[in-house]
């Protein structure tokens, strides 16, 4: 009895295993990925980082172009996640189920978050390219939207899971709805709601990067330059100065997370 | 025995009542109000200063809203083919979904044994941090760019593209399963040590069955968030699939009614997989 469980739970691990490898073969015959070819183009790409992939003095003659266009990418992620946090509030208020003033309002916000977050970045960066054209404001409202959709979802889950507690208690005090919002709502769920920013921030400082290859602004744009004119020593100092800003940012809002509780 | 300072109650406003004006002050300014306030008026700032410098290049703010507006309508209310049937979009469509499948196996494969290192009931606190400040700096470095590097030596491709896409999938996942694997009992490791258990035998035996449940759950959401950095690196990074197609449409053929058909595609899909995704959350915290 004892050997015949374990054989059936190795069988059905082996089937679960199977199952995996089938639907990898599948997808390498879909996009033509070959094994080999990977395993050998890692030590290549390792060698070639090497000898060609590290900032020299020549390329620091661009590290002022490359400074302007970091400060311009940071200054779009941030402003970007700031703005789309107040649209997201109201739009959380009105689709959290404690806060809600009826449920068409409510079931409206939640859809249209559910369609801005599940459209990616990309999409809405090429989309916005034709009224944008190649400034900062397309890489903007690009970001704004796709951290709009995202905040009003987290916004909502923190809203809901902040408690309906305090809120029922001021409901039957008689309170308005915006006292129970300033007194109530606000401030329990602040620091959550701070912490969610900071991590689109974060996010969208990286997603800055994608935006801009797409669009031709900020930092993705410089990168992108360097990188097809082959100029590598120039593009790896773009990417060290990505690397540095976002570690020194995800330093800060760990440190702002801990003096915020 | 005196109680040290530290461990006193702390005072707020040294224990004396808040009066301001001989009023009640209703708040009183603890540290944690003073991060929220600086942190508020520091976004504020940085935004105001944001918008000052911006590179507007002569684009009319609104004009520029009206036309998205104007395009959005296009997009989603006559999506059309022109360039390519059905089938082939679907085709596309696959070949997106299969550069995330490979993505996310290749990812929890090697984040598995990672994880293991970087877990600290299993490892030690030197490995451990080691491991998870590389995966910090691996997180650094966006994922379109781990592709370009790779596309240099590996030429623009699928390999590229999974090798590329893969090192966020595996700081994420190794994040994601090393964190489920310290939650294992610590009774149970240190009886399967009495016993004398060995390290793949405490490894196979009790942390790999009891965590199994929350692993494939966070695999199938990394999966989710792959099929989106999948579509980017198809329209930013030349990886195919339907993200091309996208960008194609976009920079090229200027071709809205396409457009709106692959987005309707894409946001099928994404939604699917963000359904099935919210199911695996609901085990992973039951």
């Amino acid at each position: 009895m004892k050997q015949h469980f374990l054989m059936k739970k190795r069988l059905s691990f082996l089937g679960f295993l199977l199952v995996l490898v089938g639907i990898a073969c599948a997808a390498m015959t879909m996009t033509q990925f070959s094994i080999a070819n990977s395993f050998s183009s890692i030590p290549k790409a390792m060698i070639w980082g090497c000898s060609n992939f590290y900032p020299t003095a020549d390329s620091f003659t661009n590290f002022p172009d490359i400074m302007l266009k970091l400060q311009e990418t940071l200054l779009i992620s941030i402003a970007s996640a700031s703005v789309a946090a107040i649209f997201a509030f109201v739009f959380a208020l009105l689709g959290s189920q404690v806060t809600k003033i009826n449920n068409t309002l409510a079931a409206f916000s939640r859809f249209i978050a559910n369609v801005f977050r599940n459209i990616d970045v990309s999409i809405w960066a090429l989309v916005l390219l034709f009224s944008f054209g190649q400034s900062s404001l397309t890489g903007y409202f690009a970001l704004f939207v796709a951290s709009f959709g995202f905040l009003t979802r987290a916004f909502m889950e923190t809203i809901d899971e902040v408690g309906s507690g305090a809120i029922e208690a001021l409901r039957a005090t008689g309170a308005h709805r915006f006292s129970i919002i300033f007194q109530a709502v606000l401030p329990m769920s602040m620091s959550q709601l701070i912490s969610w920013v900071l991590f689109m921030i974060e996010t969208n400082i990286r997603a800055a990067t994608l935006v801009g290859i797409l669009t031709g602004s900020g930092i993705g744009f410089i990168f992108d330059l360097y990188y097809k004119r082959m100029d590598y020593h120039s593009a790896s100092l773009v990417v060290l100065a990505i690397v540095v800003s976002i570690l020194v940012i995800e330093q800060i809002s760990n440190y702002v997370r801990r003096a915020m509780l | 025995m005196a109680i040290s300072p530290a461990a006193q109650p702390k005072m707020v406003n040294d224990g004396k009542p808040p009066l301001v004006n001989g009023r009640l002050k209703l708040r009183v300014l603890t540290k944690s109000m003073l991060a929220i306030r600086v942190t508020l008026i520091a976004l504020a700032v940085l935004t105001v200063i944001g918008f000052m410098t911006f590179n507007y290049q002569e684009v009319h703010l609104l004009k520029g809203i009206a036309t998205t507006f104007v395009n959005f309508k296009t997009i989603f209310a006559s999506p059309q083919f022109s360039h390519f049937t059905f089938p082939e979009a679907v085709h596309q469509l696959l070949i997106t979904l299969s550069l995330g499948v490979l993505t996310t196996l290749i990812g929890a494969l090697i984040a598995l044994f990672l994880s293991m290192l970087a877990a600290e009931n299993l490892s030690n606190k030197t490995v451990s941090n080691s491991v998870k400040g590389l995966m910090a700096v691996i997180r650094a470095v966006p994922t379109v760019l781990w592709v370009l590097i790779f596309a240099v030596s590996a030429g623009l491709g699928s390999v590229a593209a999974v090798i590329g896409m893969s090192f966020h999938s595996i700081s994420y996942l190794t994040k994601a399963y090393s964190e489920s694997f310290e939650e294992l009992d610590q009774g149970i490791l240190e009886a399967l040590q009495g016993c004398g258990a060995g390290w793949w035998q405490i490894i196979c035996q009790a942390v790999l069955p009891s965590s199994l449940t929350s692993i494939v759950s966070w695999t199938f959401i990394r999966f989710e968030i792959n099929f989106g950095v999948s579509v980017a690196m198809g329209a930013a990074a030349g990886a195919g699939g339907i993200g091309y197609d996208m960008f194609m449409d976009s920079a090229f053929y200027y071709n809205l009614h396409e457009m709106g058909v692959i987005t309707y595609m894409i946001l099928a899909v994404a939604m699917l997989l963000e359904y099935l995704s919210l199911q695996m959350k609901k085990r992973i915290r039951a």
